[in-house]
């Protein structure tokens, strides 16, 4: 008996010197993004710098559909940031009262791109005109941004007559890839920084349509919940490191 | 309303049902009177879509009826046309995903048939075929329209499915399900509500004359 009370004397001091290096480190703060799934891949690379810049913060980033996201945000999901595929809808969240004032920002401007996948006999500058192409997908213009900017491209090179009859729809710009991808339909116009991700650039070959044939592809963000993190998040993505990997994976950037 | 949607839901539900019954009441069969050492095997495989999330069969579906599957140029050679973003290739994933629901409540019927009876038919000298046809099938009669009714509606509701081989292509694969997802993400939701109460409705609808039927006779499904 008295062994064991000795022991459990001697275990003490070690338990209190465990709990002592634990307490003084504060427990990350999370800041909860819903984001756009055409920032899929550039958003993870953000993540990463932000995490040399500010340890303290754990981002935990969703990736789905904006207008998804707009329902859910506007019946209070707990989302931190949105950063939406346009501007639409952070700017009806804003007249709708969520968020703080004056918390709506540009953070990147989104490219189309043809794209084909390698193998293809396809040439993606004139795919569109082909006549062998049986179908051509585009992301939902219902509600996707880049689908909407794909319907408004092919109508401006007009192309939009030959092609509607072969036309399907993804239900996002993902979508539209792999519908692309797994060769059930034959082109896609699709995101640049899809084209440009790293799981996809050697499996296709793409041609970027001109930026004056669709309208500029805006894409906005709110910040829902005032917070210092939220606003340091937004500082770093609009700053000249954010901008670099913003570029690198295919997007412009507000003011180009 | 999407009445064009409602119209290729229907159009969809029917043609996979009547499939559903004329593969599934043999399947059936099989699985009730069989003694092969391995039959667990293709049960298990008859209920695989009751527990695979309608993704990944939608996945599945895509790549083996794609252009570059086997399936996928054997049908190309023969029709000329192209599975995916059809509704023929809709057809074939909707048969698959509610093959269960065929199956299971027939084999179920099936097997509460009285093999005294069978046995009775056999000895008077009537073909296994024909004691099929006229004492198993007229004695199955609720369980088969359970499983009917059953695959008519869980047809009608497809959704995960449709969205990964579809294409949304208004009147050949926009079914109702997804149309009503349109047009919540496109915000119109006064679209939505009226699509999803016509739904709703016929959904109970189905479902209760479902266990109608099968209280005015004797139950069928679920297993005991």
């Amino acid at each position: 008996m008295r062994c064991v009370a000795e022991g459990w004397f001697r275990t003490l001091p070690a338990l209190a010197l465990i709990c002592g290096a634990c307490a003084p480190r504060p427990a990350p703060q999370k800041l909860a993004i819903a984001a756009a799934a055409d920032l899929n891949f550039a958003l993870p690379e953000i993540a990463r710098r932000y995490r040399a810049v500010d340890p303290t913060v754990e981002l935990e980033i969703a990736y789905g559909s904006s207008g998804n996201f707009y329902a859910q945000i506007a019946n209070r999901a707990p989302f931190d940031v949105f950063l939406s595929a346009d501007v639409e809808y952070p700017r009806r969240l804003a007249s709708a009262g969520t968020g703080p004032a004056n918390s709506v920002f540009t953070y990147a401007v989104g490219r189309l791109v043809v794209w084909v996948p390698y193998g293809s006999p396809l040439e993606p500058a004139t795919a569109l005109q082909d006549l062998r192409v049986k179908h051509v997908a585009i992301a939902n213009p219902q509600h996707a941004p880049y689908g909407r900017a794909a319907q408004a491209a092919l109508r401006s090179l007009r192309l939009y007559q030959g092609v509607e009859p072969k036309l399907v729809f993804g239900e996002n710009i993902a979508q539209t890839l792999q519908f692309v991808e797994s060769g059930a339909a034959d082109v896609g116009v699709v995101a640049l920084s899809l084209a440009l991700a790293p799981p996809v650039h050697n499996r296709g070959r793409y041609w970027e349509i001109p930026l004056e044939a669709y309208p500029r592809m805006e894409q906005g963000g709110i910040i829902l919940k005032d917070s210092k993190a939220a606003r340091e998040f937004r500082a770093f993505l609009l700053s000249a490191g954010g901008r670099r990997i913003l570029k690198q994976y295919g997007f412009f950037v507000p003011g180009e | 309303m999407d009445w064009q949607a409602i119209w290729l839901s229907i159009r969809l539900a029917a043609s996979t049902t009547a499939i559903l019954v004329a593969l599934g009441l043999p399947v059936a069969y099989w699985l009730t009177y069989s003694r092969r050492r391995w039959k667990f095997l293709v049960e298990a495989l008859v209920a695989l879509p009751l527990v695979l999330p309608p993704t990944v069969l939608g996945f599945y579906v895509l790549l083996a009826i794609g252009p570059r599957s086997p399936l996928g140029a054997v049908y190309s050679k023969l029709t000329g046309g192209m599975l995916p973003f059809s509704f023929q290739g809709l057809l074939l994933a909707s048969v698959l995903y509610s093959f269960p629901f065929t199956v299971q409540p027939v084999a179920a019927a099936f097997a509460g048939v009285d093999r005294k009876l069978l046995e009775a038919s056999w000895c008077l000298g009537v073909s296994r075929a024909a004691t099929f046809r006229r004492v198993i099938v007229p004695l199955s009669l609720p369980g088969i329209a359970t499983g009917a009714i059953l695959s008519f509606a869980h047809t009608l509701g497809e959704f995960g499915v449709v969205l990964m081989v579809g294409g949304n292509i208004a009147g050949v694969t926009r079914t109702v399900s997804i149309s009503i997802y349109d047009s919540v993400q496109a915000l119109d939701y006064g679209a939505a509500s009226a699509t999803s109460l016509f739904l709703l409705c016929v959904s109970f609808a189905v479902l209760a004359l479902t266990y109608a039927l099968q209280r005015r006779i004797w139950a069928v499904w679920p297993i005991n």
